[in-house]
C-alpha cells in the first residue's frame, strides 16, 4: 500500500519533471542502418579497434561502430548507471573478476547458442580463456587478449649493481637469490649497498623493489605469482568456486616474508610508499626493480627518463608462475541489435580483427596464431617482449586469476587485510585467517 | 508566492523527491540492477552493528574537529589582519585563490607534493637531514594532512565571511577602547569576538556540514586507506553505492547522517544564540 502511494506520487513528478521522455532511439539512424556502441577502458588500445571497426564497417556497410572509451576508474560505475538506465552500450569490454555480477543481475547475453550455430573455433584461443566466461552452460564472451607478468628493471643501477635478473629464484625462508638481487640493488644515501658492511636502512637513495602492494585481493602485480610459485591456490573451483583459501600458510608465509624486505629496507615501508605508482616511482629512478605486466611494456620500454628492460619472474620453490588474465567481449542483455551486436563480437574475436591488434602491438591478442605478429611487431620496434609469450607457453607456468561472485567485496576486505600486514598492525596469520572467514561467509551467504 | 513557484519546482525536484526516494530505497534491498524488495528495518539494523560505519564516523568527527579547528583559528587570524591592519583588495582577493581551484586538482596537486618518495615536502624534509614521511600513507598521518589540504583550500573563503562580519561592528567602539588605552589583543578578544558571534555561528554551521561532506579529497588522494584510517562517512556511503551498489544499505547510512547533522546544526545554534545580536 506504502509503496503504491509511493509509486504513484513518483510518477507525477516524474512525468511533470521530465515531460514524459525516455524512450530511447536505439541508435537506429536511416532505414536499415545499425549503430552499435562498444565500450572500451584502454585510451591506448582505441586506435587497434578503430582499425577493427574500419574493416567491419567495410564489409558491413549496414553497421556502424561507435566506440567509447572512459578510464578504468569510471568504467564499471558508468556501465551501471548506464544498465539502470537501460543504454548500455551494445558490446562491452569485460574483466573476468567483474562480470559474475552482471551475470547475476541477468545483464549478459548468452552468447553459446549463436558459437554453436555459427560454429565459432573455440580452440584458436591461448588454452583456458575461452573456458573462464562460462557459467552453469552459458557463455558470456570470446576471448580478445591475455597478459603475463614479468620484472621490470632499470638497467643503469642493475649493471652498477652487478647483478644478473634473469634467472632468479625464490623461496619465503631466505628470499633466494631475488633477494639477494635486491640486496645489491638497494642503495642508502652514503653510496652503501643492502649487502655492504655499515649500510644504513633509514636513509635509502635507491630502493631495491618498488612493490604494488596495494593490490587487493588478487595480488596480480605482487605477493599473487611468488604465493603461487610457494603453492597457494586461491579457490576451490576456478571459475566460480565457493570457497577461498586465503589463510593457507603458503601465503601466510609469502606475505610474512614481503613485510621482512621493508624491514631491511629493501621496499620502502608501506607507510612510506608512494601512492603515485610503481610507474611513476620507477621512472624517477627512485626504486631499481618492480613487477608489472605486458600490458604496460610500451610504458617503460618507450619510457625516456629511464632505460628499463624486462626479465622473467622469479622461480619459487614450485617454479616459476604468472598469473595468465584475459578480457572479452561480452554483449548487453538489453541491445536491441542482437544480430548485429553478434557480429561485431564474432569479429573481434577473429582472426581478421586480433591480427589488426596484433599488428598495433599494444596487447597480446586472445588467438594463438596472432602472437607471433605481435612478436614480429614489436621486434621491429626493437622491444624485446619474447619472454611474456614464454611464460604463458611454459608448461604449468601460469594460473588463471580467481573468478568468484562478491569480487568486489573481498576486493576490499583482502585490501584491507594485507594493508593491516603491511603496516605491521597484525601478523599475516592472524590478519589472513580472519578475513578469509569474512570471505568465506560472504561466498556461504549467497 | 507566485515568484517561489521556479524554486519551490526545482527544490520539489531536485530535493524533496530525491530524499523522499533515499528514504523508500533504504527500507529496501536494492543493487540498481535488480528490483527493490522492502525489507523493513533490516538495513538500519545492519547499521548499528557495523564496525566500518562507527569507524567512519569516529574519523569524520575526528575530520571535522580538525579541519574546523584550523579553519576558523586561520581565517579569524586573518580576517582581523585584513580589518585592522589592511584593506587591500588585491590582498583580499589572493586569499580567494586556494578556494577558486577546484576541489580535485587541489587534492591531485597536494598528492604529489606530499607524496612519500617523490614529494617536494619529503625532499625538502630529507635535505635538512629529517626523515622522510608518509604524509597520505602512514594510518597516522593521512587524516590530519587531509585536514590540513582541506583547510588551506578553504580558510580563504572562511576569512572573507569573518572579516564581512567584522566590518558590521561599528568603529565607534573600537575608538572608544583605543580612547581607554586598550590594545589591539583586548579589543579583539572583548569587542571582535563577541560582536562576532552571529556571523561565526553561521560560518560554524556551514563549515560544519561542509566538513562532514568530505568526499573529494579522499576519492583522489587516500581512497579511505591505510586501512579504514581516512574512510570518512560520504565516502563509505559513495563506496556501499557505487562500488558495492548496495543502494538500499547506501540510503539508510545517507539517512543517518542526515539525522546527525541536523541535531548537530540544532545544538549549535541554540548554543551560540545565532538569531540574536549582542549589537542591539
Amino acid at each position: 500500500m506504502m509503496k503504491k502511494l509511493f509509486m504513484a506520487v513518483t510518477a507525477v513528478v516524474l512525468t511533470a519533471s521530465c515531460g514524459g521522455g525516455g524512450a530511447s532511439d536505439g541508435g537506429a539512424s536511416g532505414e536499415g542502418k545499425t549503430t552499435l556502441t562498444y565500450a572500451l577502458w584502454d585510451d591506448v588500445q582505441q586506435g587497434a579497434y578503430q582499425q577493427c571497426a574500419d574493416a567491419f564497417q567495410k564489409a558491413n556497410p549496414d553497421i556502424t561502430i561507435k566506440i567509447t572509451q572512459n578510464a578504468w576508474d569510471q568504467y564499471w560505475q558508468s556501465l551501471t548507471t548506464q544498465m539502470v538506465s537501460g543504454d548500455a552500450p551494445d558490446v562491452i569490454t569485460m574483466q573476468a573478476s567483474f562480470y559474475p555480477q552482471f551475470v547475476k543481475n541477468g545483464q549478459l547475453l548468452d552468447i553459446q547458442p549463436m558459437v554453436t550455430a555459427d560454429k565459432v573455433d573455440l580452440t584458436q584461443y591461448w588454452p583456458g580463456l575461452a573456458e573462464s566466461w562460462v557459467k552453469d552452460g552459458k557463455r558470456y564472451g570470446l576471448p580478445k587478449d591475455w597478459d603475463t607478468m614479468a620484472i621490470i628493471y632499470n638497467v643503469k643501477q642493475a649493471k652498477e649493481a652487478g647483478v644478473d635478473l634473469t634467472d632468479l629464484t625464490w623461496n619465503p625462508k631466505d628470499g633466494g637469490t631475488f633477494e639477494d638481487a635486491l640486496a645489491k640493488l638497494t642503495v642508502d644515501t652514503a653510496g652503501k649497498r643492502g649487502d655492504e658492511p655499515g649500510f644504513d636502512k633509514t636513509k635509502i637513495a635507491v630502493y631495491g623493489y618498488a612493490p604494488e602492494l596495494n593490490d587487493g585481493s588478487l595480488g596480480q602485480n605482487s605477493w599473487g605469482n611468488l604465493a603461487v610459485s610457494n603453492g597457494f591456490s586461491y579457490i576451490d573451483k576456478n571459475p566460480f568456486g565457493t570457497k577461498y583459501f586465503y589463510d593457507d600458510p603458503k601465503l601466510v608465509e609469502t606475505a610474512a616474508w614481503f613485510k621482512t624486505i621493508a624491514d631491511k629496507g629493501y621496499t620502502p615501508s608501506y607507510d612510506k610508499t608512494s601512492s603515485l605508482g610503481t610507474d611513476a616511482v620507477l621512472t624517477s629512478g627512485k626504486a631499481a626493480l618492480g613487477v608489472t605486466g605486458s600490458w604496460m611494456i610500451k610504458t617503460y620500454l618507450e619510457a625516456t627518463e629511464q632505460e628499463f628492460a624486462f626479465a622473467p619472474l622469479p622461480a619459487g620453490p614450485l617454479g616459476r608462475k604468472s598469473s595468465f588474465n584475459g578480457l572479452a567481449d561480452v554483449i548487453y542483455a538489453g541491445t536491441e541489435h542482437k544480430d548485429a551486436a553478434w557480429k561485431w563480437v564474432k569479429f573481434l574475436g577473429s582472426t581478421d580483427c586480433q591480427n589488426i591488434v596484433a599488428d598495433n602491438a599494444v596487447v597480446f591478442p586472445a588467438i594463438t596464431s596472432a602472437t607471433e605478429r605481435v612478436l614480429a611487431a614489436h621486434e621491429k620496434a626493437g622491444r624485446e617482449v619474447q619472454l611474456f609469450v614464454d611464460q604463458a607457453k611454459a608448461e604449468n607456468g601460469t594460473f588463471l586469476l580467481p573468478v568468484s561472485d562478491h569480487a568486489d567485496e573481498i576486493n576490499q576486505i583482502m585490501g584491507t587485510a594485507f594493508d593491516e600486514i603491511w603496516l605491521g598492525q597484525k601478523d599475516a596469520k592472524t590478519s589472513l585467517t580472519a578475513a578469509n572467514q569474512q570471505v568465506n561467509s560472504l561466498l556461504a551467504g549467497g | 508566492m507566485g515568484f517561489l513557484a521556479p524554486v519551490c519546482l526545482a527544490f520539489a525536484v531536485f530535493y524533496l523527491y530525491p530524499a523522499i526516494r533515499g528514504a523508500w530505497y533504504s527500507l529496501t534491498d536494492w543493487n540498481l540492477l535488480s528490483e527493490p524488495t522492502f525489507v523493513g528495518l533490516d538495513n538500519y539494523a545492519t547499521l548499528v552493528s557495523d564496525p566500518l560505519f562507527w569507524n567512519a564516523l569516529k574519523v569524520t568527527g575526528y575530520y571535522v574537529v580538525l579541519t574546523i579547528a584550523l579553519q576558523i583559528v586561520g581565517g579569524l587570524g586573518l580576517a582581523a589582519l585584513l580589518h585592522r591592519l589592511t584593506r587591500s583588495l588585491l590582498i583580499r582577493s589572493l586569499l580567494l585563490v586556494p578556494w577558486l581551484v577546484p576541489s580535485v586538482t587541489t587534492a591531485l596537486l597536494w598528492m604529489w607534493l606530499l607524496d612519500a618518495n617523490l614529494g617536494f615536502f619529503n625532499h625538502v624534509l630529507r635535505g635538512v637531514g629529517l626523515d622522510n614521511q608518509g604524509f597520505l600513507t602512514s594510518p597516522d598521518l593521512a587524516l590530519p594532512s587531509v585536514a590540513v589540504i582541506n583547510a588551506w583550500s578553504g580558510v580563504g573563503y572562511t576569512a572573507l565571511l569573518l572579516y564581512a562580519g567584522m566590518l558590521l561592528i561599528p568603529p565607534q567602539i573600537y575608538e572608544a577602547a583605543a580612547i581607554d588605552g586598550t590594545g589591539e589583543v583586548r579589543q579583539f578578544f572583548s569587542i571582535t569576538m563577541p560582536l562576532l558571534r552571529p556571523i561565526l555561528a553561521f560560518v560554524l554551521v556551514v563549515s560544519l556540514i561542509g566538513s562532514f561532506q568530505l568526499f573529494d579529497t579522499i576519492a583522489v588522494t587516500t581512497k579511505g586507506g591505510p586501512v579504514n584510517a581516512t574512510r570518512v562517512v560520504y565516502f563509505y556511503i559513495y563506496e556501499q553505492a557505487f562500488t558495492h551498489f548496495k543502494m538500499g544499505y547506501a540510503s539508510a547510512l545517507a539517512l543517518s547522517l542526515v539525522l546527525i547533522l541536523g541535531v548537530l546544526t540544532f545544538i549549535q545554534l541554540r548554543l551560540l544564540r545565532a538569531s540574536t545580536s549582542d549589537l542591539t
